[in-house]
């Protein structure tokens, strides 16, 4: 390994094979020398085998593995790879969509989009920790949602260079809250490093994705592939309304639950912040963001009601397999 | 020069008063409230735990008790 100098932090390595194509990808882009043609036409397993090999490719984007040459994320053979991951994970998407969403009307965009959401009568995982959890359980729950609140609106924010001016004025304004307005302690991801540490959990990025299930994969790889295909931006937007529609109110049930169980203050203020922040959050994602976008580019409106109901029914699959391990 | 709409106080239809900029909010007991973050929800429906900004608690009222 290349010293990297003082004050370097290491990064994650590659994380555990679920399945063949998995165990092929992971050995062969740590090899040296290489041989990725070898993995390019392999057929996952398993969905935990194509979504931990679309999780690892996509990582590459992110922030990379310690025991990968960063000059791999743009290496063709895994581009190649990498999409046709991609296609069979947004055919599987769309095929859960069970219809093409309201459409878009200028004047009832906002209610369209709030009733759409009240009306996706999902499980709730905030309501359970508010109420019923118990720390273990509450603590599996933090390991989890680390894969994604440690790179937390990373993924949206490759949205910002495809949009036009409007909607990318009203994209940066939230994002710009989101990673703390110029204050680094205020960075919302930083915020959930400090809760995870304040739990006695690890806040390195990626710790825990050997330990999520395979709907937490999902719900990370819909993030980055809505966000890295400027194609797929009405459905990145349509995501991030979704998502901050559904955050303010469960962050308090999420806050209370851990004052209930006596967990660490500094895990309850990241929620207490979600809890003020996202009230504006979804106001400003539906109101000026989506429908801004709409605006400007009305051809969009299936993708964005497509991103909003993905974000739903992968939060609620997540919830449903939680719930009910966690009631057995 | 400006031809796309950029107000400072936008209300939304049952729901808060979102304000852009630094700006210092008095609550109902008069207490003042400094902004925090680039754009702020006032509450408007008088429920929320977090006065005076808004905690998304309009959305569980009755259509009728909404702002």
């Amino acid at each position: 390994m290349t010293p990297r100098g003082v004050g370097y932090l290491p990064r994650m390595l590659t994380p555990k094979a679920r399945g063949s194509l998995s165990e092929r990808l992971l050995e062969a882009i740590r090899a040296r020398p290489r041989d990725l043609a070898a993995v390019v036409g392999d057929e996952p397993e398993s969905v935990d085998d194509e979504q931990i090999a679309l999780w690892a490719l996509y990582e590459l984007h992110h922030h990379g593995f310690e025991d990968v040459d960063d000059a791999l994320e743009w290496h063709p053979d895994l581009l190649a790879l990498r999409r046709r991951l991609e296609d069979g994970f947004e055919r599987r998407l769309r095929s859960r969509w069970p219809s093409p969403g309201p459409g878009f009307r200028t004047e009832t965009f906002a209610e369209d989009f709030f009733a759409f959401v009240e009306g996706h009568d999902g499980a709730s995982l905030a309501a359970h920790v508010q109420r019923t959890a118990d720390v273990e359980q509450v603590l599996d729950l933090f390991r989890l949602r680390s894969v994604y609140h440690l790179k937390e609106s990373d993924s949206t924010a490759w949205a910002v260079p495809r949009l036009r001016a409007r909607t990318k004025a009203a994209l940066v304004e939230l994002l710009y809250d989101e990673y703390g307005a110029g204050d680094p302690d205020r960075v919302h991801a930083h915020l959930f490093a400090r809760g995870l540490e304040a739990c006695g959990l690890s806040s390195e990025y990626g710790a825990y994705v050997d330990d999520v299930p395979v709907e937490v994969l999902e719900q990370n790889n819909a993030m980055t592939l809505f966000g890295l295909h400027r194609r797929l931006r009405g459905a990145a937007l349509g995501h991030l309304a979704a998502f901050e529609v559904t955050s303010s109110l469960p962050s308090r049930r999420m806050s209370q639950g851990i004052a209930r169980l006596g967990l660490a203050q500094e895990m309850a203020d990241y929620y207490d912040e979600h809890v003020e922040a996202d009230a504006v959050h979804e106001q400003l994602a539906v109101r000026t963001i989506c429908a801004g976008l709409l605006a400007e580019e009305p051809h969009l409106a299936g993708d964005v009601w497509f991103g909003a109901w993905s974000c739903l029914d992968l939060e609620d699959r997540l919830a449903r397999r939680l719930l009910s391990e966690w009631a057995a | 020069m400006s031809d796309l709409d950029h107000p400072d106080g936008v209300i939304c239809p049952g729901g808060p008063l979102l304000l852009r900029g630094d700006h210092v909010v008095t609550d109902a007991q008069g207490r003042p409230h400094r902004t925090t973050r680039p754009v702020s929800a006032v509450c408007r429906c008088g429920k929320s735990s977090r006065q005076p900004w808004c905690d998304g608690t309009h959305k569980v009222l009755p259509p009728q008790a909404r702002p």
